[in-house]
């Protein structure tokens, strides 16, 4: 087997399974029904910081399995990390508003 | 070999390949001819705007009705704007420049993904083109400035979703432009060009492409959300829908604050360049200049809610964002000291590119300065949304970049057409060029401090005579502007043949001829020191040949460390 080969074969080794894929799905739908029935329950100020939250998990979710991530090496790992914390830094800034108005 | 030797026998002007006559160009994949279709879109809308801004100015001559109606003026100051900033600005550097000049300056033959160039090319065209036709279509040319701030943008009956649509599009072809550059000058760098021997231009192209890389997508987002709240009303900006209008404001600054500084950094990274070769000088504080483009260009990412002191945005978060925004200062003088220091002691030779710099440190200082009265919350709560914003924007972006452009033109004139121009005729356009702009802007400084507010079409007659003064000027800095371009016009087909390297430059574009051949070298060149050592070589521009000769393969690594 040539080295293309050999990656290639390395890389999908490690792809998740369908059975996961059908789990993480179902976890997503009943994320996005939690979020529906939530934005519908007066809150005050905690419906806001309920639906960040689960998108947050959704998008991590996505991310890791979906997006492959969670197989991915180390560099693109770090890579995601400064877009989370360049994320982390707008989103507070953002907030500094918000929050205070 | 012999195959690269045949490519590069000729120019890539002369060189045919595959493709013939104008196929030769629109299917090239030579980063310096992409570079070339660049500066012939750029040049066109650039000269499109500027007839919006004499269009713009003439009607401001008299109060009330001048050459045109309220309505084409609201359209024709959003288009000067769209037009300026989206296809003229932020692209006319990195991406004429940025693709002739880098891969040359690092030792490369091309960028890494020359394919995705030409793709990025096309899509910039297709933005332009949108644009363009966004004008006669729908309700027709938006009206809502540059900004399309909500929630006017949300019920304009003008055709703002296809222009914001159209600056979709362009923000791809920035996106993609940044990361085949930040490939670029991590994969291609030649053997011995270290991170701190990288001339200083392409430090601000790297901090300028991780903006575009990293910004340019929440733009992106944000425009195409205004097309769907306008189209099927979601309710995101539009506050009769529960939707917040600062938000709006926060997203679009959020790429729009750092935009400015994707304008700025590639023209300060020019600055870098053409100081150290007029002044016969190594420049000063090489490393502080280079990591002072990063620092702009992680500050700048954020003070955005600068644009917002008096939206209604929290007392919190506008102390936050006025103590960001003067921290910004510090890099940028950091940059002004260097500059100014490397002029010392210097051998100075005064010519057209260099008159432009120290235009653009005068212009520019004045620029940043008025920028933190803008900054510093009491003050800028007076001169918000007056004319005295339109002259801080004007003296940061035409006499920051626009300015620089012009150095740039003159710079690289001759090592991209192969032609001298005029230099004589050169500082006399300059000269005209400077006079005109200060006559221009300056007084609407005052106007501004006065109280004139921005975008109106209609004013009280006490700002008549600033506003003559300021159209007077409008009308001389046009003339410059045209002297100059048509002394360039006139060299490039009756100029005299320029050397390898007319100006006495350190950098490796100046060791190639002029033109450029196709791929640039015949070999890569190993480097051994930094970027502007005048008092002795730092480039062995044939290795195999030089170094064989002297001692054996093995000298090229010892070569390279030895510096």
């Amino acid at each position: 087997m040539s080295e293309q080969g050999k990656e290639h074969a390395e890389h999908t080794s490690h792809h998740p399974t369908y059975g996961t894929y059908i789990m993480v799905w179902i976890g997503l739908v009943a994320l996005t029904s939690i979020t529906v029935t939530v934005a519908g329950i007066k809150l005050g100020s905690l419906t806001l910081i309920t639906a960040l939250t689960i998108a947050t998990i959704k998008t991590l979710m996505v991310t890791y399995y979906f997006m492959h991530v969670k197989f991915d090496n180390r560099v693109i790992k770090i890579f995601i990390l400064v877009c989370l914390i360049i994320f982390l830094i707008l989103w507070i800034l953002t907030f500094s508003d918000l929050s205070f108005r | 070999m012999s195959h690269t030797l045949a490519h590069n026998e000729v120019s890539f002007l002369e060189y045919q390949g595959k493709h013939k006559g104008i196929w030769g160009w629109l299917l090239t994949l030579d980063h310096k001819r992409i570079g070339i279709m660049y500066l012939v879109a750029i040049l066109l809308f650039f000269f499109v705007a500027m007839t919006l801004g004499i269009l713009m100015r003439l009607e401001m001559l008299t109060p009330g009705e001048t050459i045109m109606k309220p309505q084409t003026y609201n359209s024709i100051f959003t288009l000067h704007g769209v037009i300026m900033v989206f296809l003229f600005i932020i692209p006319a550097i990195p991406a004429v420049f940025g693709n002739f000049i880098l891969p040359i300056q690092i030792g490369a033959k091309d960028v890494i993904f020359p394919r995705l160039n030409l793709f990025s090319w096309y899509l910039y065209i297709i933005g332009g083109i949108l644009a363009i036709i966004s004008l006669f279509t729908g309700g027709g040319a938006a009206d809502t400035g540059w900004t399309f701030y909500v929630p006017y943008s949300i019920r304009s009956a003008q055709n703002v979703s296809m222009a914001t649509f159209a600056a979709f599009v362009l923000g791809f072809s920035s996106i993609l432009t940044g990361i085949n550059f930040i490939a670029t000058i991590h994969r291609l760098r030649a053997p011995g060009m270290t991170w701190f021997r990288l001339p200083l231009f392409i430090w601000g192209l790297y901090a300028t492409s991780w903006i575009q890389v990293l910004a340019t997508p929440i733009i992106g987002i944000t425009l195409a959300l205004i097309i769907l709240e306008r189209m099927l009303g979601i309710g995101v900006f539009d506050p009769a829908l529960g939707g917040d209008p600062l938000l709006y404001q926060h997203l679009f600054w959020i790429y729009s604050h750092p935009a400015v500084y994707i304008m700025i950094l590639p023209a300060m990274g020019v600055v870098s360049e053409i100081l150290p070769t007029f002044a016969r000088k190594d420049v000063f504080g090489y490393k502080q200049i280079a990591i002072s483009s990063l620092g702009i260009a992680l500050i700048g990412y954020l003070v955005w809610g600068h644009h917002m002191f008096a939206s209604g945005m929290s007392n919190t978060s506008r102390v936050v964002f006025s103590l960001l925004t003067f921290l910004v200062a510090i890099p940028t003088g950091v940059k002004i000291f260097n500059w100014v220091a490397t002029l010392y002691k210097g051998s100075i030779k005064f010519s057209a590119p260099l008159y432009y710099v120290l235009a653009f440190i005068f212009i520019f200082s004045v620029g940043g300065l008025t920028g933190l009265v803008l900054g510093a919350l009491a003050t800028d709560v007076h001169v918000t949304d007056t004319y005295f914003v339109v002259a801080h924007f004007h003296y940061v972006m035409f006499g920051g970049m626009g300015i620089m452009f012009f150095a740039t033109c003159h710079y690289w004139f001759p090592k991209v057409f192969g032609k001298m121009y005029n230099e004589k005729l050169a500082v006399i356009a300059c000269t005209v060029i400077i006079i005109g702009f200060n006559i221009l802007y300056f007084p609407m400084f005052i106007m501004g401090y006065m109280g004139m507010p921005r975008r109106y079409y209609d004013y009280l007659p006490e700002f008549q005579g600033w506003h003559v003064l300021s159209t007077v000027g409008s009308w001389i800095l046009v003339s410059g502007i045209m002297f100059m371009f048509g002394n360039l016009f006139y060299a490039l087909f009756k100029g005299t043949k320029a050397a390898t390297n007319p100006w006495g430059g350190t950098t490796l574009e100046w060791r190639v001829p002029s033109p450029p051949p196709l791929e640039n070298f015949d070999e890569i060149p190993v480097v051994t020191g930094g970027p502007y050592v005048h008092d002795k070589p730092t480039y062995i521009m044939h290795p195999s040949r030089e170094l064989q000769h002297q001692n054996g393969g093995g000298k090229i690594s010892q070569e390279v460390k030895s510096h």
